[in-house]
């Protein structure tokens, strides 16, 4: 069909532009020599990945993604930021090391590596049991009605353990950032 | 599902490979963190990706709690950052060697 040939161009056509601009923005974030800018692109980052969020059909996490990340962390990072202030040979050196050049390389070649792995062992299938169709039909995406029902009810203990650790972190990181007197 | 999983599983890659670089390379603690940001959105996408090839929603609540645990760790780590910058009057992270010496 060629409406479902269109659609499907266009799927990969979206993935290829958001690829592209979580991982440029996300080298951006190693590169740029001044944080904000940095932070800038980390946001950009986010939302990119938001959007393949959306094509991988988890719809709840792609709005936690932006709310959270891009939203109220980011907003933290910035905040923190222009509060230091920091004058420029408090960033901290950029020269180029020996140490640093092998880290690259190294990491590099793990890149390498995995993206080789990957495209060539593929990705395992799980066996689809009988009729292909009736998977297809339960399968409603990541809504906010199946993540949250999965949520309270088989993952209920670690959500709980979730919301005292968030409790703890707000308590600490006050405590930890109160000026003494 | 009309974009090969592998594709999504190579930016998750690469996205976890360039936070790592930035981890290795960069000294300033901010630009750390957010390299850290990077390399859990990495992971986060590949389980995600990895819920939609299962038709399951186990990896989306894991992603989910991911999110949850990086926000507890961005704010610790902030708050042990402007304490850090109150005593060294630096955010590199080479200077905070006081436990070497």
């Amino acid at each position: 069909m060629p409406l479902s040939r269109l659609v499907s161009s266009m799927h990969l056509a979206l993935f290829i532009l958001f690829a592209l601009v979580s991982v440029i923005s996300a080298l951006y974030v190693v590169v740029a020599k001044n944080p904000i800018n940095s932070a800038i692109a980390l946001v950009i980052s986010l939302v990119g990945v938001a959007c393949l969020y959306v094509q991988l059909e988890a719809h709840f996490l792609a709005i936690i993604q932006v709310l959270i990340y891009a939203g109220a962390i980011m907003v933290l990072f910035l905040f923190v930021i222009m509060l230091l202030n920091l004058t420029p040979e408090q960033l901290g050196s950029r020269q180029v090391t020996a140490g640093r050049v092998a880290s690259t390389v190294l990491v590099g070649g793990l890149a390498v590596a995995l993206v080789a792995l990957i495209a060539w062992g593929g990705v395992p299938r799980p066996a689809v049991s009988g009729t292909g169709g009736s998977e297809e039909l339960t399968w409603a995406g990541g809504t906010v009605a199946a993540v949250g029902g999965s949520l309270f009810s088989d993952y209920l203990l670690p959500f709980e353990i979730a919301s005292v650790l968030l409790l703890v972190a707000i308590v600490g990181a006050v405590v930890i950032a109160k000026r003494r007197s | 599902m009309s974009v090969d999983p592998s594709l999504y599983l190579i930016v998750s890659g690469l996205l976890f490979a360039v936070g790592l670089v930035g981890v290795l390379v960069r000294r300033n603690v901010l630009v750390v963190l957010m390299s850290i940001e990077i390399m859990l959105n990495g992971s986060n996408l590949a389980f995600i990706t990895f819920s939609r090839v299962h038709r399951g929603l186990d990896g989306q609540v894991v992603a989910f709690f991911v999110i949850a645990v990086a926000a507890a760790e961005a704010a610790v780590g902030l708050a042990i950052v402007i304490n850090v910058f109150r005593h060294f009057r630096s955010t590199n992270v080479d200077e905070l060697k006081a436990l070497k010496d």
